[in-house]
């Protein structure tokens, strides 16, 4: 049974804009320590909890960068209802893989995917308007709201999360050693 | 009476030995004393362009790369306002090129990487630059990714005074600057398989970055076990993987 009441419950909301969903991944590696951590915290929206709307939430853990316009507005959904948002891993710091694509012409890159690729069936380009439009660039967070931490690695570890969580709760910053800070 | 070779002077109150004409980095390396540097090589001449030496003395900042060493001189290196200069030098480097490390071979191994994780670095602080540059993979032996070059002209200045051949120059100006390949003939695009660069060439094996690596034998060692897995490069050093020490 849980010590802390719902109300005293951290909130958090995760979700992986360009990203892989490798950092949520490294997240739930976390193992049987997330047994003790829940009865400190709460998910709000999160792919863990398939809640669709972030509301009121203490921390907001965002893997990936921004490809689409989607992500945007995601990303500014969540900074206007965290108090706390943490770039997580190396996409949502600068880019990361999805950037590669930063050198290319995005129309190219469509007619590469949908036109002329090897094995296409039906060459056209999706256009529905439930598709959200993609970004000239792949940007990191920084670049479109106020990050309050980061957490570099592809993925970061595990231990990197337990750490950050934890050091937020006790309203303290988070010490992370060389290990739980690698760039890769 | 004190003779030259007795000189020395005070890096953040450590006293430091020198020998005249040294540098305030070289006797500092020389002694074992780290102060933060990528564009500098014992092997070479100075440059003074990364700007990572950078430490204060008398109230002034200058590269510690570029100023002699003299007698009784205090250096100030390891305070804060300089390290978040440096921070921020570092961030800029990032910014410039196009690091990704998760995807690169010398993740683990490289000194800019090493010096980010020295200062603490977990963020970009500036807007990503993107710039468009190519990956020459012409050589037999050798990458020249030009997405990781700092421009520190190590390389250039290795073939030049070591290896006594033009093999890289620094083109252009600011942020067009670009590490141009000499090809020694007219008319050949500069393509790293059409330069004079041998496998044993001290110019291929001196890039502090990923930029210039040997194409065999990447991969070998396993995450966890690279030079700046485990140690900060101000224990460590200025190393690649093929040095001895």
């Amino acid at each position: 049974m849980s010590n802390t009441d719902a109300a005293d419950k951290l909130r958090i909301a995760t979700c992986s804009l360009a990203g892989c969903f490798g950092c949520h991944m490294s997240f739930l590696d976390m193992d049987e320590t997330l047994v003790s951590l829940i009865e400190h915290i709460e998910f709000n929206r999160s792919p863990l909890t398939d809640i669709k709307e972030v509301k009121d939430c203490d921390i907001g853990l965002i893997e990936g960068g921004l490809c689409n316009t989607e992500n945007v507005a995601v990303l500014r959904e969540f900074r206007a209802q965290c108090k706390i948002i943490v770039a997580v891993g190396a996409c949502a710091i600068n880019g990361g893989v999805p950037a590669l694509r930063n050198h290319l012409d995005v129309q190219d890159c469509l007619n590469e995917a949908f036109v002329e690729g090897i094995g296409v069936v039906d060459p056209q380009i999706p256009c529905d308007e439930e598709l959200p439009k993609l970004l000239k660039q792949v940007i990191p967070l920084h670049e479109v709201v106020t990050v309050d931490y980061f957490l570099p690695g592809c993925p970061p570890p595990a231990e990197a999360f337990v750490e950050i969580v934890t050091a937020l709760m006790e309203k303290r910053d988070a010490r992370l050693p060389l290990k739980l800070r690698h760039f890769d | 009476m004190t003779n030259n070779n007795d000189a020395s002077f005070f890096l953040d109150g450590e006293e430091i030995p020198f020998t005249p004409g040294q540098s305030i980095l070289e006797a500092s390396i020389t002694h074992g004393s780290y102060i933060p540097h990528l564009c500098f090589n014992p092997k070479v001449s100075a440059h003074g362009s990364c700007r990572l030496c950078i430490v204060k003395i008398k109230d002034k900042i200058t590269s510690a790369c570029t100023t002699p060493a003299s007698a009784q001189l205090k250096v100030e290196s390891d305070i804060e306002s300089i390290q978040q200069q440096r921070l921020r030098i570092t961030q800029m480097l990032f910014v410039e090129g196009n690091h990704y490390c998760p995807t690169c071979e010398w993740s683990g191994n490289c000194q800019l990487q090493a010096i980010a994780y020295e200062l603490g670095m977990t963020d970009n602080h500036y807007p990503m630059q993107y710039p468009k540059r190519h990956l020459d993979a012409s050589h037999p032996d050798f990458i020249l990714d030009h997405d990781r070059c700092i421009h520190c002209g190590l390389c250039e200045r290795a073939g030049k005074e070591l290896d006594h051949k033009a093999l890289f120059s620094l083109s252009g100006r600011g942020i067009n600057t670009w590490l141009a390949v000499q090809t020694g003939e007219e008319g050949q695009d500069e393509k790293l398989k059409h330069s004079d660069l041998k496998p044993e060439d001290n110019a291929a094996h001196i890039c502090p970055t990923g930029a210039l690596i040997p194409k065999k034998d990447l991969f070998q060692t396993p995450i966890g076990q690279r030079l700046y897995d485990n140690e900060m490069i101000s224990s460590l050093g200025n190393c690649r993987p093929e040095d001895d020490t």
